[in-house]
């Protein structure tokens, strides 16, 4: 289980790696990083503020960017390519070929996350001309970055298995914008009365609370991260992800395909 | 006997069926596979024959997992085809493959070795012996498949389907889309597999191939089975006419007089006569002193069966 699990994962990564569209993100990632080191010099006071809020931004935007479109095709690009036929012919259960995939695209944004993470630091290290024992509170807004990520990849993966490509990939943004406000979602909620309260106090509960995730602004000023967030956003991530990737594959497992 | 026969069986289906579900709403059945029942025995060669559009790929689907059957049932390998070990010995050709087009053939079956649990010190012998094998150059061994021909392609997918040696290989359409000397040379692989005592399941449009190479057809047409029987026996029966050539345009007046209808190219004339007037037409060719070249009793072949089980109604499977 584990290898065939391991071998439809690499196969993903490698697809994903030779392909174009996820170097001219890249690229525009690190266009953004350079643009953020630019702003910063010419800022007085607050240019590691800048540089952070910035680069964290690019990192963030464009790996969620990449998980969504990638994401979408996950499945999809399979069927309609007809690749699915020779693999499921296979002794590979239904599952098992959904959790691959997914750990496999996981792994293609775990590895560009670390690539832009490496350029930011340099960025920092020739703004500042030194790193600070405080950096490391960037290390963890990054990782609630990768939790976004490993989120955004599975709600792509799930809408997927039952709508059309771009159907999925404007949900999957929706989802992604609505949570990152959710907080509001939640107060509006509070302040609504009877359906309507009962209806969007369900909406905030189900669409991701990414909110929580994004320590991009605290972590710019210097705030540390506490510890008890780490282990809740971990906790939410991996539970929110698994339950999301889990209905991916219940739906793909009776799924006919064409 | 039947016993016997039974663990012989590799592929039985019950009164399979398909039935998909089109339009708004779904509401509207479109019937894709009527109640199949047949089997194929082990080590066979079996050719599943029909028309575009017949339902042999769908037959295909359902008895690779790939689609859920709105009836019936069936076993391949004596098992359930959701079992993994029972997946693990077949291998699958689909129609018109489309592979991954970014991995190089090494890469592709690497890739397909490891999900069918062939261990890894085993693969780079075997992968390297199929693509031999299915006559692929070495030099291609390593070019991403996105800069293959659909020849080259086909000989990939065809790697693909037996790199774990599987005991039972389904294929679609296998011939498609090759020449003529790749056709021959996928029909020489099919042969080699049927000698190694595996067995073949294919489907073909094409049925010079499936003359050629079957132990038994089945011909299928718009969802339902037509016919099924041994290839020997089918294309084997004297049709009652007899194919006569000779050298000798002279006589052609005198054989046109008999009610016969002669062809003739240059010196060389052709005629096709009824079994009971064949003397009478030596005779009348050696009294204008043609020079006789052939006479060949007309046989059924596998195209008369197919033309004539399209048209005929359902006949019941063994």
């Amino acid at each position: 289980m584990i290898s065939r699990i391991r071998a439809i994962a690499f196969n993903t990564f490698r697809e994903a790696i030779r392909d174009r569209v996820l170097y001219n993100l890249i690229v525009f990632a690190f266009l953004m990083i350079g643009a953020s080191l630019l702003l910063g010099q010419i800022t007085i006071g607050v240019e590691r503020q800048l540089l952070i809020n910035l680069g964290l931004t690019a990192i963030s935007i464009f790996g969620v960017l990449i998980a969504i479109f990638i994401g979408i095709g996950l499945v999809s690009k399979e069927i309609d390519k007809r690749t699915l036929y020779t693999v499921l012919s296979r002794p590979v259960q239904r599952w098992e070929f959904i959790v691959g995939k997914y750990f496999g695209l996981v792994g293609t944004l775990v590895v560009n996350a670390g690539l832009m993470t490496l350029g930011f630091f340099v960025a920092l290290l020739y703004l500042m001309h030194r790193l600070q024992p405080s950096d490391t509170s960037i290390l963890a807004a990054i990782y609630f970055i990768l939790l976004q990520f490993m989120m955004i990849t599975a709600i792509a993966l799930l809408l997927s298995s039952f709508s059309t490509p771009i159907e999925s990939a404007v949900l999957t943004f929706a989802i992604f914008v609505v949570g990152s406000f959710s907080e509001d979602l939640r107060n509006f909620a509070e302040a609504a009365k009877g359906t309507t309260h009962y209806a969007t106090l369900a909406l905030s509960y189900l669409i991701p609370n990414f909110a929580t995730m994004n320590y991009i602004a605290p972590v710019a000023r210097g705030n540390p991260v506490p510890g008890s967030l780490i282990l809740y956003n971990t906790l939410y991530g991996l539970l929110y992800a698994a339950t999301a990737v889990c209905g991916a594959s219940l739906i793909f497992q009776n799924r006919n395909l064409k | 006997m039947r016993d016997i026969r039974k663990v012989m069986v590799t592929i039985e289906t019950r009164n399979l069926e398909k039935t998909y579900r089109v339009g708004f709403w779904r509401a509207k059945p479109k019937v894709a596979l009527r109640p199949l029942t047949l089997s194929v025995d082990h080590g066979e060669i079996f050719g599943y024959l029909g028309p575009n559009g017949a339902g042999k790929t769908t037959t295909l689907k359902l008895l690779m997992g790939l689609a859920e059957p709105s009836g019936g049932s069936f076993t391949i390998l004596g098992g359930d085809i959701t079992d993994p070990a029972i997946r693990a010995q077949i291998g699958f050709l689909p129609e018109q493959p489309y592979f991954y087009d970014y991995l190089t053939p090494l890469e592709l079956l690497n890739y397909f070795a490891a999900l069918s649990a062939v261990p890894a010190k085993e693969r780079t012998r075997r992968i390297d012996a199929t693509l031999k094998r299915v006559g692929l150059q070495e030099d291609a061994w390593t070019t991403q498949l996105r800069k293959f021909s659909k020849g080259m392609l086909q000989r990939v997918g065809l790697a693909q389907a037996i790199v774990h040696e599987p005991k039972l290989v389904v294929l679609d359409e296998p011939m498609s889309g090759l020449d003529p000397m790749g056709r021959r040379e996928v029909r020489d692989l099919i042969e080699e597999l049927h000698h190694e005592g595996r067995t073949v399941f294919f489907s073909t449009h094409i049925l010079s191939d499936a003359e050629a190479l079957c132990d038994r057809v089945a011909v299928l047409s718009r969802g339902e089975l037509k016919g099924i029987g041994v290839v020997a026996d089918l294309i084997g029966s004297v049709k009652g006419n007899v194919e006569i050539m000779w050298h000798g345009a002279q006589t052609v007046p005198t054989l046109r007089g008999l009610g016969l209808e002669v062809h003739t190219v240059g010196e060389t004339a052709r005629a096709v006569v009824p079994e009971a007037q064949v003397d009478k037409v030596i005779d009348a060719l050696r009294a204008h002193q043609a020079k006789l070249i052939a006479v060949t009793p007309m046989r059924t072949t596998l195209e008369d069966y197919f033309l004539a089980k399209i048209g005929a109604p359902t006949e019941v499977a063994r």
